[in-house]
């Protein structure tokens, strides 16, 4: 079955015909053309696929994109403000917080809806609220170094 | 420029693509009209293959085309092995890409469809109709040897792949005479690799010219595209491999896949270019795994511990067919590392090679040396206990004495240079071990358990000479090819024929060419992964990028310097011996504010105008570095686990790492990639391992069903370094991507065992589950 399906994406709209089962995470990279989300499983463990929907972090392996038409997407495209780094990006730079790459863009969405919730969290915060990616490159280390890292930018940033 | 490049802690200059998701991996290319395969692969783990009929999945909407072993088969050759390790009576069975008759593991390919997208793809599998007539499996190693088991394949009798042994001294003796001798059988389960991105490979084939373009998810393109004419017979000139962005390997993206080769001939028969890639489940099924070990080992001292031998009986399971270099592990970079980091006089290694119905088996991460070092340093931890001395001690009094250019094992391998007993002491002094000691008895008075342990290694690194390659049977070389090529306006492309899938060296060697030349790293460029437009190399894998394609790139930038020299002495209308070099700038001695930069001289090499007699213009050196022999960095780690004595639960509490890689070029990334291999060296002591039940079915096949380590494991690493700079390297350094995984495992386990002691328990089998630990805690009832 082929459903209409509108989704906005770092805010241009996307429309196509998709088969009803149409992943989210299918859609983003296929109509949207944005490789930037990745596919790292097929069981909902790795957050590699992780991006905003109106706002929250999504597996968006775990949702049709019929589920998310009229929303808006953000992916990791789109969370560089006019060419600005967010600051979590600049972190993952800074601290070495990505070796081959892969896990990063799900990492840094749904590290950004960690900051979000908790502002300034521990460095066991930080990876009880990673705990839905994996990587297999850094051993999270320096992960949580950006993170934390990171949030302490956006509170020096806010001052 | 005056900021220290070199040794320095600068950002990676791959991250801004890979942070902003722009970053191109094999599944994120996409051709125009693009065609999708997917491949049936067999739910059995041994059947004999009736028949197959493709029939309704050929018929559907969208589908192009559907092959089967017959089609394949026919024109391609069979999938080869390329570690042939000699005097060990190795078979070969043929690998056909796709199974021909019988299938060998779950998920031996069967059949592929290819459609025009993923969707319809899968759909046509589940139309292809196979009459299967199961046959009887076998999976643990060492029970596969025996008379009555299932046989594998008709030319390997008894499933024996091979049989390898190496001596040095005369181990029997030194046990004949042993005043005490420890043993015990180790396990070392089934890992799965599990790369973050799933392999994947994009197939393009132009018919008019004959050029065939595979995208490829692989850590060795030029192996790769050696290995595709092999296969296909497509000339290799007419071949080109790209390895774009490779999202993680630690080995599993060494081998050269059936996979591949079925989207490549699905590209030539359908005429369209065509992607497959693997689900994670699938890759579950179809991409290597690591380990399998079952091992009886033992080891010899005298009553004031001396170690005087180390034997070992090992049965490696190989998986169904062998895998590019699946010999070679469990032998030479296993059975070589048994003098680990002591004065052993005497050592045996005594290694089947054996087919089971599995996956195969290649290199993961360390390949053969974390076995080798797990078995070494347990054993030394069971003699301590046995003498009732402690670890560190033991250590100490059998370490092989601080060595700077050279020193001769019992294995047959020189190492290069190392002081084990400085690494140590330095690692003991770092944690406080012996205030840990102290507080462990205390703890155990209340009734609180900690375990320590102590790991001192020495690895073998950067892979090479080629020489040696070609006497253990490695079907390939193991140097590697570098070109620095300065543009007119100073600015400097390096193409390298290794392929760093994130291990950094787009920074690093950009550091190097820095260092020797004296231009800013942001004005290099370093080119690889793409066959077309790099020098051969072997690839990376067995920490060898750094170790031999660095120096390479080394040796070129000398090359470079040698040649500015001479340009700068005739544009300075000097003699040659009268110029002096410094940060980039070439002057006459005593006169550095008359200096031409390397930039300069770049502009002049490439305009030719003014040129020394006898001088090619250009400014380009390539190098082809053939390393003299391996490097070989140590280290000692400590780590502190709590033993939770109700529920059975380990926490690792403190993990120390003071590793010795020689001189740092960015020790940013050479953290980074301790903390990624001590991480990955714990999982399977704590949670992670692959696991058949007796139909050969694969039990942990998800990444739902398999445990990989999570963020929440793991307390803070904890690193520190010494620096022993290998003799023979331009640079003096050795390599690190693997010596996290080779020092962790058995780290963590000794630790885990050192908490266990009060209990009586002195064995168990990884991955130490709280189910497992709290059962052998109870079934001994034993406690103080
Ligand atoms: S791809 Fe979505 S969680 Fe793994
Ligand atoms: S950086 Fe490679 S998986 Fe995280």
């Amino acid at each position: 079955m082929q459903v209409e399906t509108k989704i906005s994406i770092n805010g241009k709209d996307y429309e196509g015909e998709v088969e009803a089962r149409t992943l989210l995470v299918h859609f983003i990279r296929d109509v949207g053309g944005l490789t930037g989300a990745k596919v790292g499983c097929d069981t909902s463990q790795c957050g590699a696929c992780t991006v905003h929907v109106d706002g929250v972090a999504v597996k968006s392996c775990t949702m049709l994109a019929v589920q998310a038409d009229g929303t808006s997407v953000t992916t990791i495209e789109g969370l560089a403000d006019d060419g600005d780094l967010h600051p979590l990006q600049e972190a993952f730079w800074a601290k070495h917080g990505l070796q081959c790459g892969f896990c990063t863009p799900g990492m840094i969405m749904a590290a950004a809806k960690l900051l979000e919730a908790n502002p300034s969290p521990s460095e066991e915060e930080v990876r009880h609220g990673l705990e839905g990616n994996f990587c297999r490159c850094t051993g999270y280390q320096n992960i949580v170094r950006a993170v934390t890292e990171a949030a302490d930018a956006q509170k020096e940033g806010a001052e | 420029m005056t900021t220290r490049i070199f040794s320095s802690g600068i950002r990676r200059r791959e991250d801004p693509r890979l942070i902003t998701g722009k970053a191109a991996y094999t599944d994120d290319v996409t051709l125009p009209g693009m065609a999708y395969a997917a491949i049936l692969r067999s739910p059995h783990a041994h059947a004999r293959i009736n028949s197959i009929d493709t029939s309704a999945a050929a018929g559907m909407d969208g589908v192009l085309a559907v092959f089967t072993g017959d089609d394949i088969n026919a024109e391609f050759n069979p999938v080869p092995c390329a570690w042939l390790v000699p005097n060990s009576d190795l078979k070969t069975p043929a690998h056909p890409p796709i199974a021909s008759g019988v299938v060998r593991y779950q998920g031996d390919a069967v059949a592929v469809v290819v459609a025009e997208c993923r969707y319809a793809a899968e759909d046509a599998l589940e139309l292809i109709d196979v009459d299967y007539e199961p046959l009887p499996v076998v999976i643990e190693p060492d029970k596969a040897m025996c008379d009555d088991a299932p046989q594998l394949h008709e030319d390997a009798p008894n499933n024996q792949a091979f049989h390898w042994v190496m001596t040095g001294g005369d181990v029997d003796a030194a046990f004949d005479d042993a005043d005490v001798v420890v043993g015990e059988r180790i396990l070392h389960q089934r890992l799965i690799p599990n790369a973050m991105e799933p392999r994947s490979a994009v197939a393009q084939f132009t018919q008019a010219t004959g050029e065939l373009t595979l995208w490829s998810a692989t850590q060795n393109p030029h192996i790769a595209r050696f290995l595709t004419h092999v296969v296909t017979n497509l000339p290799e000139h007419k071949i080109r491999v790209i390895a774009p962005e490779v999202g993680g390997g630690f080995g599993s993206k060494i081998p050269y896949y059936a996979d591949e080769v079925i989207a490549i001939f699905c590209a030539i028969k359908t005429g369209r270019p065509v992607k497959w890639t693997a689900t994670r489940s699938e890759g579950y099924q179809s991409t290597i795994h690591g380990r399998d070990h079952v091992e009886d080992v033992e080891l010899a001292a005298d009553s004031d511990g001396n170690i005087t031998g180390i034997r070992a009986k090992v049965w490696a399971g190989m998986g169904a067919y062998l895998s590019t270099a699946a010999p070679g592990i469990p032998t030479i970079l296993h059975g070589l590392m048994y003098s680990g980091a002591y004065d052993i006089p005497n050592v045996k290694a005594d290694v089947y090679g054996v087919f089971n119905n599995a996956v195969p088996v290649d290199a993961y991460r360390g390949a053969g040396r974390p076995e080798a070092t797990f078995l070494v340093e347990r054993l030394v931890d069971k003699l301590a206990n046995e003498l009732d001395v402690d670890p560190a001690d033991v250590r100490r009094k059998n370490f092989i004495p601080a060595f700077e250019d050279g020193h001769d094992v019992a294995t047959g391998l020189t190492y290069d240079s190392g002081d084990f007993a400085m690494s140590l002491d330095m690692a003991t002094e770092k944690i406080g071990y012996q205030e840990l000691r102290e507080e462990q008895k205390r703890l155990r008075a209340e009734g609180k358990y900690i375990g320590i342990g102590i790991t001192t290694y020495s690895e073998i690194c950067g892979l090479g000479p080629s020489q040696v390659a070609g006497a253990v049977g490695f079907q390939g070389g193991l140097w590697e090819g570098a070109i620095v090529r300065f543009h007119p306006s100073g600015k400097v492309n390096v193409a390298i024929g290794s392929s760093p899938h994130g291990q950094g060296e787009e920074t690093t060697f950009a550091q190097i060419i820095s260092h020797e030349l004296g231009v800013d790293v942001d004005d290099v460029n370093i080119m690889h992964g793409d066959t077309s437009q790099t020098p051969m190399g072997w690839g990376t894998y067995g920490s060898r990028t750094t170790a031999v394609s660095g120096a390479a790139v080394a040796i070129a930038a000398r090359k470079i310097k040698d040649k500015a020299t001479q340009i700068a002495a005739h544009l300075l209308e000097a003699a040659v011996e009268d110029i002096d070099y410094e940060n980039g700038n070439f002057f006459v001695k005593g006169s550095p504010d008359q200096a031409k930069t390397i930039q300069d001289i770049a502009l002049m090499a490439n305009v030719a105008w003014d040129m020394p007699e006898g001088v090619e213009p250009g400014l380009e050196a390539s190098t082809f570095y053939d390393p003299p022999n391996f490097t070989y960095p140590f280290g000692t780690h400590i780590a502190v686990v709590e033993l939770d004595k109700d529920t059975g639960r380990i926490d690792v509490n403190r993990y120390l790492a003071c590793d010795d890689c020689g001189p740092q070029i960015n020790p940013m990334i050479v953290e980074g990639q301790i903390h990624g291999g001590v991480v990955q060296g714990i999982g399977p002591v704590l949670c992670e391992g692959a696991v058949y039940d007796e139909d050969g079915q694969l039990l942990t096949g998800s990444m739902l069903d398999y445990a990989l380590p999570r963020a929440d494991m793991f307390p803070e690493i904890e690193t520190s370094s010494s620096v022993t700079p290998s003799p023979h390297h331009p640079l003096g350094v050795k390599g690190v991507g693997e010596t996290g995984t080779i020092a962790s495992t058995i780290t963590v386990y000794n630790a885990v065992m050192d908490a266990l002691k009060p209990f009586g328990v002195e064995k168990l089998d990884m991955p130490l589950t709280p189910e497992k630990v709290w059962r052998a805690i109870h079934a001994n009832g034993k406690e103080n």
